[in-house]
Parts: C-alpha cells; sequence; structure tokens
C-alpha cells in the first residue's frame, strides 16, 4: 500500500465519542439548570448527572491525551498547535472578563451618577451619587469590603505563587525533579490557601458586613468579578494537581512539556486578572 | 515517498486505521475528519434555513392584513425573535464554518484541521443549542428580540434561561471552532504557502475567527447577566440597584456589530474566489484586499453604539459613533472596487456561481448604502426600529452574506460531491431568488421611511398594499429554496461527472492539486507552493 510508511508529521486521531458525551453531559446540565431555576427539584438532580457526565467524559480526554502525548505522537508541529491555541484560549478569557470589568466601570462612571442627575430627581430625589453604592432603591446599610485586610494578603499570595511555579519550570527544564514537584507543590499550596481565604472572605461578608450578591450594583459587581475569578482559581487548583501528578509519575522532559507550561501561562493569567481587580474592585 | 493523493479512504479492507471510518451513524457522531465535518455544518445550516424560513412566512403571513388574523401577538414576537437567533447563529454562521472546514485544509495544502477531535465536538455542540432553543418556544418562548435587551429578557418567563443556555452553547461552539481554524491556518501551511500567498478566502477566516474569539465571550458575560439578574439578584441592569439597562445594550453590540462582520467577512471570501474564477483573472489588489478587511475588523470594534442612537447618548458620543461607522465605508469601498476592477476586461462567463456572486455585489453594495444613511444619527433617530432598518440587514444579510453562500456551494459542489450540478435549475434559483428578494425587502425602505415601526404585528392601513408585496415576495423566495435543495440533491445523486477543474480561472491548491471528487483524507503530504 502507499501509505505503509507513515507520510506526514502531523499526528491525526482516530475518530472518537469524547465530544458527544460532552455534548449530552451539556443538555443535561444546561436543561437541568434551566428547571431547577426555575423551581422544579428534578433540574438539580438533572445537573448533578451532568456534570459527573462531564468529568467523565474529561477523564477519558484528557487520560487520551496524555497517553498520546507520553506515546511520542506529537511532534514538533503539534506543540505549535498547542501553543497557539492556548494563547488564543486564554485571549477569549481576557474578553470574557473585559464584559464583567466594563460593567463595573460602567456603573461607577455612567449609571450611578446619572442616577443622581437632574433627569432623576422626580423618581428619586434623596440619592446622591457615591461609590460604592448599591442604587437608589436598595438602601440596606452595608460595609463595603476594605483592600489592605485579606484582599491584600492574597494578593501576596498568588504573586508568591507566580514565583514558586516559575522555579518548578525551571526545575523541569534542568531536569531536577525535585526541585519541580517540591516548588509546584508550593503553587498549590499558595492556591488552596488563597481559596480558603476567599471563602472566608464570602462568609465574612454575608454574615458581618451584609455585604451580598443582591447589594445592588456594588454586590453585583464585587461578587460576580472576585467570583468568576475565584472560580478561574479553582480550575487553575485542579489543573496544577493533575500535572503535579503526572510530574510524580516521571511524565514531562526538559524539552517537551506543553501541558506544564499551558497551565502556568493560564496561572498567570489568572494572577493579572487578580492585580487588576484587586486595584478596581477593592482599592479604588 | 508515496503519491500525494490518497484514494483509499472508503476501503473496508483498510488496515490503516488511519485511513477508514466506522460505519453508519457512527461514521458522522465520532468522525474526525474535516469533509465529513464540514458536511454536517453546511447540513445543520440548511435544516436551520429552513425552520428559520416557517418563522420568517408566519411572520409574513400575520402580516398579509392590517389587524390580527392568525398568530397571538405574543406568538409574533416569539418568531421574529426565533427567527432572527436561528438564522444568525444556525444558519449563516454554520453555513461558513463548514466552508472553512472543508476549504481551508485543502486550499493551504493541510492534511486536516488541527485538532479534529475538538473540530468535530464545535459540530455537535450545534445540535444541543438547537434542541435547547426549541425547547424553549415549546416551554412558551420568550419574545424578546434577538438582541435580547433588558429588562424585557430579565421578566421573561422559563423560555429565556433555555435561551440563554442555548447562547452559552452557541458561543463554547464558535469559539472552539474558532480557534481551531485560526491555530490550522497559523500552523498547518504547506512549505512555501506564506500569509501572502493565501487564497483570499483563507484570509478572510483568519480574520473572522479573531473576531470570534474577540467577542463570542463578551455575548456569554452579557446574557450571564442577564441570568443572574434574573434568578440570583444582581442588579446589572436594574436601576433601582443602580445598575442600567442600556448597559446591556452596549454589551449586547459590542458584541453585535462585529458579529455582523462575522457574517459578512467570510462572504467577502467566498466572493473573492469566485469573481477572479469566472473572470479568468486573478483578484485585483490583493494586499490592498487584505489590508482593508482586516481594518473592517479592528474598525468594528470601535462603532457598536451607532444601534443605539435613540437611548440619550450625550452628543459628542453621537457624533463620534457617526463618524466612525462612516469611516467603514472606506474599506469596504475598496473592497467593492477591487472586485469590479477584477471583472474589468476579463473574459467573463456568467455560471451560477458567479450569478450569485454578482448578487452579492449588486445587492450587498446597496445595503451597505443603506447602512451609511442610518449611520447618520439626526436620519436615523426617525427611522430607527423602522421597517428601513430591517430592508437595510436584510440587503446586507440575506442578499450578502446567503447569495455568497449559495455562490460557494455551487462553485465547490463539483469538488465536493464530483458531479456537476444542473446549470439551467441553477440559473432558475439564482433569478427567481434575485427577483423575489427584491420583491420582498426593496419595498420595506418605503415602508420604514413612512414610519411602519418593526417588530409589531398589526399596522395602520396605508401600509397594507407594500406588505402584500412584500409577503408575496417572502413566500416567492421560500419556495425558490425548495428548489436549491433539488438542484443539490440532483447533482449529488445523479449529476454528470464533474472534471478535476470544472472552471477555467479558478488557481487555489483544491482545483490545481487534487482529483475530483475530493478524496477522504487529502494533502497527507503536503504539496510545494511555488
Ligand atoms: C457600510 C457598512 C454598514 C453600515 C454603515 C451599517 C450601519 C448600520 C446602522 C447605523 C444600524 C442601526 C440602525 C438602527 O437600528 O437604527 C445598522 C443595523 C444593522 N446592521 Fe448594519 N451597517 C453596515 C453593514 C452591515 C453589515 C455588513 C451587516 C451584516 C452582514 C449589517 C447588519 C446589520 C444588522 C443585523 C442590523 C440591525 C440590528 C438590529 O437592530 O436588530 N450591517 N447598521
Ligand atoms: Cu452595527
Amino acid at each position: 500500500m502507499s501509505h505503509a510508511t507513515p507520510t506526514h508529521n502531523y499526528y491525526l486521531p482516530q475518530p472518537a465519542a469524547y465530544p458527544i458525551i460532552g455534548s449530552t453531559a451539556l443538555l443535561l446540565m444546561t436543561a437541568g439548570a434551566a428547571m431547577w431555576f426555575n423551581g422544579s427539584s428534578i433540574g438539580a438532580w438533572s445537573v448533578l448527572a451532568g456534570a459527573l457526565v462531564m468529568v467523565y467524559m474529561m477523564v477519558l480526554w484528557f487520560g487520551k491525551v496524555i497517553s498520546e502525548s507520553e506515546g511520542g505522537l506529537y511532534t514538533d508541529r503539534v506543540d505549535v498547535s498547542y501553543r497557539w491555541s492556548m494563547s488564543w484560549f486564554i485571549f477569549s478569557e481576557v474578553m470574557f472578563f473585559a464584559g464583567f470589568f466594563g460593567a463595573l466601570f460602567y456603573a461607577r462612571t455612567l449609571s450611578v451618577p446619572d442616577l443622581s442627575s437632574i433627569d432623576n430627581k422626580l423618581l428619586w430625589p434623596d440619592f446622591t451619587s457615591a461609590w460604592p453604592s448599591s442604587g437608589p432603591y436598595l438602601t440596606d446599610p452595608f460595609t463595603p469590603m476594605a483592600a489592605w485586610g485579606i484582599p491584600a494578603i492574597n494578593t501576596f499570595l498568588l504573586l508568591s505563587s507566580g514565583v514558586t511555579l516559575t522555579i518548578a519550570h525551571w526545575g523541569l527544564r534542568e531536569n531536577r525533579r525535585g526541585v519541580l514537584n517540591l516548588w509546584l507543590f508550593l503553587t498549590i499550596c499558595l492556591g488552596v490557601t488563597f481559596l480558603g481565604f476567599q471563602a472566608f472572605e464570602y462568609g465574612h461578608a454575608y454574615s458581618e458586613m451584609n455585604l451580598k450578591l443582591t447589594t445592588g450594583i456594588y454586590g453585583t459587581t464585587f461578587y460576580m468579578l472576585t467570583g468568576f475569578h475565584g472560580f478561574h482559581v479553582t480550575v487553575g487548583t485542579i489543573m496544577l494537581i493533575c500535572i503535579w501528578f503526572r510530574c510524580l509519575k516521571g511524565h514531562f522532559k526538559p524539552d517537551h512539556h506543553f501541558a506544564f507550561e499551558g497551565v502556568a501561562w493560564y496561572w498567570h493569567f489568572v494572577d493579572v486578572v487578580w492585580l487588576l481587580l484587586f486595584v478596581v474592585v477593592y482599592w479604588l | 515517498m508515496s503519491a500525494v493523493i490518497d484514494n483509499h479512504g472508503h476501503a473496508h479492507d483498510d488496515h490503516h486505521a488511519d485511513h477508514g471510518h466506522p460505519p453508519g451513524l457512527m461514521r458522522w457522531v465520532s468522525t474526525t475528519n474535516h469533509k465529513d465535518i464540514g458536511s454536517m455544518y453546511l447540513w445543520f445550516s440548511f435544516i436551520m434555513f429552513l425552520m428559520g424560513g416557517v418563522m420568517a412566512l408566519t411572520i409574513r403571513a400575520e402580516l398579509w392584513q392590517p389587524g390580527m388574523q392568525i398568530v397571538q401577538p405574543e406568538f409574533f414576537n416569539q418568531m421574529t425573535t426565533y427567527h432572527g437567533l436561528i438564522m444568525v447563529f444556525g444558519a449563516i454562521m454554520p453555513a461558513f464554518v463548514g466552508f472553512a472546514n472543508w476549504q481551508i485544509p485543502m486550499m493551504i495544502g493541510a492534511p486536516d484541521m488541527a485538532f479534529p477531535r475538538m473540530n468535530n465536538w464545535s459540530f455537535w455542540l450545534l445540535p444541543v443549542a438547537a434542541i435547547l432553543l426549541v425547547s424553549s418556544l415549546a416551554v412558551g418562548g420568550a419574545g424578546v428580540g434577538w438582541t435580547m435587551y433588558a429588562p424585557l429578557t430579565t421578566q421573561a418567563g422559563p423560555g429565556m434561561d433555555l435561551l440563554i443556555f442555548a447562547v452559552h452553547i452557541l458561543g463554547m461552539s464558535s469559539i472552539m471552532g474558532s480557534i481551531n481554524i485560526v491555530t490550522t491556518i497559523l500552523n498547518m501551511r504547506a512549505p512555501g504557502m506564506t500569509l501572502m500567498k493565501m487564497p483570499m478566502f483563507v484570509w478572510t477566516w483568519l480574520i473572522t475567527a479573531y473576531l470570534l474569539i474577540a467577542v463570542m465571550p463578551v455575548l456569554a458575560g452579557a446574557v450571564t447577566m442577564t441570568l443572574t439578574d434574573r434568578h440570583f439578584g444582581t442588579s446589572f441592569f436594574n436601576a433601582a440597584g443602580g445598575g442600567d439597562p442600556v448597559l446591556y445594550q452596549h454589551i449586547f453590540w459590542f458584541f453585535g456589530h462585529p458579529e455582523v462582520y462575522i457574517i459578512a467577512i467570510p462572504a467577502f471570501g467566498v466572493v473573492s474566489q469566485v469573481i477572479p474564477a469566472f473572470s479568468r483573472k486573478p483578484l485585483f489588489g490583493y494586499a490592498s484586499m487584505v489590508y482593508a478587511t482586516s481594518s473592517i475588523a479592528i474598525l468594528s470594534f470601535m462603532v457598536w453604539a451607532h444601534h443605539m442612537y435613540t437611548t440619550g447618548m450625550p452628543v459628542a458620543g453621537q457624533l463620534y459613533f457617526m463618524y466612525a461607522t462612516m469611516l467603514i465605508a472606506v474599506p469596504t469601498g475598496v473592497k467593492v472596487f477591487n472586485w469590479v476592477a477584477t471583472m474589468w476586461r476579463g473574459s467573463l462567463t456568467f455560471e451560477t456561481p458567479m450569478l450569485f456572486a454578482l448578487g452579492f455585489l449588486f445587492l450587498f453594495t446597496l445595503g451597505g448604502f443603506t447602512g451609511l444613511v442610518l449611520a447618520m444619527t439626526p436620519v436615523d433617530v426617525p427611522l430607527h426600529d423602522t421597517y428601513y432598518v430591517v430592508a437595510h440587514f436584510h440587503y446586507v444579510m440575506v442578499a450578502g452574506a446567503l447569495f455568497s453562500a449559495l455562490s460557494g456551494v455551487y462553485f465547490w459542489l463539483p469538488k465536493w460531491t464530483g458531479n456537476m450540478y444542473d446549470e439551467t435549475l441553477g440559473k432558475w434559483h439564482f433569478w427567481l431568488s434575485m427577483v423575489f428578494f427584491n420583491i420582498t425587502f426593496f419595498v420595506q425602505h418605503f415602508l420604514g421611511l413612512a414610519g411602519m415601526p418593526r417588530r409589531i404585528p398589526d399596522y395602520n392601513l396605508q401600509f397594507t398594499a407594500f406588505n402584500q408585496i412584500s409577503s408575496i415576495g417572502a413566500f416567492g423566495f421560500g419556495l425558490t429554496q425548495l428548489l436549491f435543495l433539488y438542484v443539490v440533491l440532483k447533482c449529488i445523486r445523479s449529476g454528470e461527472k464533474a472534471p478535476d477543474k470544472p472552471w477555467d480561472g479558478a488557481d487555489t491548491l483544491e482545483w490545481t492539486h487534487l482529483p475530483t471528487p475530493a478524496p477522504y483524507h487529502t494533502f497527507e503530504n503536503p504539496p510545494t507552493v511555488k
């Protein structure tokens, strides 16, 4: 046969059922969530089932990718594809956050000042614009979140985790596996601590400060921005844990470890988002 | 080295698992082949096109006479909503992704897309979104308009949640598909295929994919805010809590204006292949085409509030958005000039693909002109939300994007199926589409100028004549598309055998380096491009 020898240096996978499993999972999750949000308790079960199917699919699919990678199927050309795609994926994430940052900017510079302008005096004569604000109608008093307590510590934690991760990467490149495993582990610890503090902060805000998701536009932007960020840190931490186990199993070579680098890029991205959050949500 | 062309795609005894595919339905469910996936996109798009079409005809039937005839007002609003969403996200966008799948690997000499499994998932997310959309209608629907403005959406029924999730899934599909396309174009080109040698269609998809990756997440954010406002007590779009419903419009149109170019730019790409092929001349001003398309893409991020002149913007804002919007007409004009200059002194022939490309050229330009009219703030204030706007965007989206897609289907059908379509029937399809399209939409300009508002099931008596003309045109246009289905099926089943290169002037790799029909796997060894 003409193609008894491999003729192209780009790995093209076999037909696969992972995508259809993933689509099924998403259908269960979204249809379930819609039922759940409208008061049907079966919906919650559907979301749970969908999430389990999704995790199952991801374990299968990523497991396959890892075995292909370790099996040497991913040439340098494939590696470049992964680099491009991860960069563009992170760009899409940047734009997702940009939407929410835009909402915060809009509220602070346009909608809240407008609501106290002459146009709205008839409706809300007593409203004076200031930030933080929960709007002219939701007047339940609340305490805004200060920057220099836990948030400052969290900034320090995340910045340090960027450093520890870079040391781990350097260990991998120099093939010093002990350094790699140790510093990667420290990075995970920092991520988990960050999440712990964040959870504590939310609890404190709800119980002591009367600062809730429903606290007008301030509560809205505060929780949605930090919440989506926290979700990304959670995902990043899970990814770090996965590659840590892979490191322990001896995966990755000094010159071939894109999974590690992709996770590192993601982690640094989450770090940068936090810095922006710290400045515009907590500090200013 | 083995031959460039591999012809063993369908052999059942193929020991080389790499080249086979599972039998029956599983072939389509699990396929990682760009041609299979391209075909699925195109068929999906056509089915959605028929569904959206039935909804459009429901609208036109209700508007046959003033007063309420056949549907309830709520249902009428749902029809305009789902018609818009299905046509934009279900019909036009997937059609061009289908073209991208079929054509990009063949045009740049790549063995497949960069991530074949993710490619499969990009497609198989679409049926999920379609199921959500249809079930949304089934649970009472949400007649909120395809733009899904707050605060109507924050008050709508459960159908709205399904709609929101459908948009999320469509966004996932678009982002994955686009990442795949960008990566393929940047990393999988054959040796010698430099960026500035790429066929124009490939360039337009590179730019479109960039736009998609930039704005689909923003739309996802907007509908997520709607969802949390609905169920979790946030105040994004609630003035009582310090938010603002107009914020929704800003975020939506920051997505929405680039979105109209996401639809238009691949259409430019198809036409830029077809016109040179039937003029038997290379594309005039290739480099300026690339730069013009890129600047359209960049500018499209800076003009969004021309959809919002009537929301109470400061005058400075109105002026800025007016001038910025008009600026887009400059690169658009460059493109139109180049297409015309390509034909100048060419040896032209007018087969069906060329006819549709010319239809595109005339009518898209007309739609661009009405766009410029609407771009002028003082003119737009009375025209906003009238039928004039409906006429404008149907000229650019139907006679623009859809005609271009039809042109592309006729152009590449021989390469895809191995058979020629019936030229006579193709010409009938074109002329009937052209005539009925204009009957339907040209009169809507007059309706709009006379003040008939859009998205209303009833109207004043004096609008009756033009509405009846429009409805007749719409039914004619709809029926004509069934003829298209017949032409395609006939081509697949009993078309005459097509030569490897049926079009004299076509000069891209799929025509010059591949047999007809294109084998299941192509360019496993990359060609060398001089
Ligand atoms: C020279 C180019 C163009 C200009 C100056 C332009 C300008 C405008 C303006 C000012 C409006 C707002 C009218 C109003 O709501 O009062 C509008 C609406 C619209 N345009 Fe364009 N446009 C252009 C090209 C396009 C293209 C290429 C497409 C799509 C392929 C497109 C699709 C739309 C759509 C869908 C709407 C209506 C959205 C809605 O309210 O539902 N336009 N255009
Ligand atoms: Cu626009």
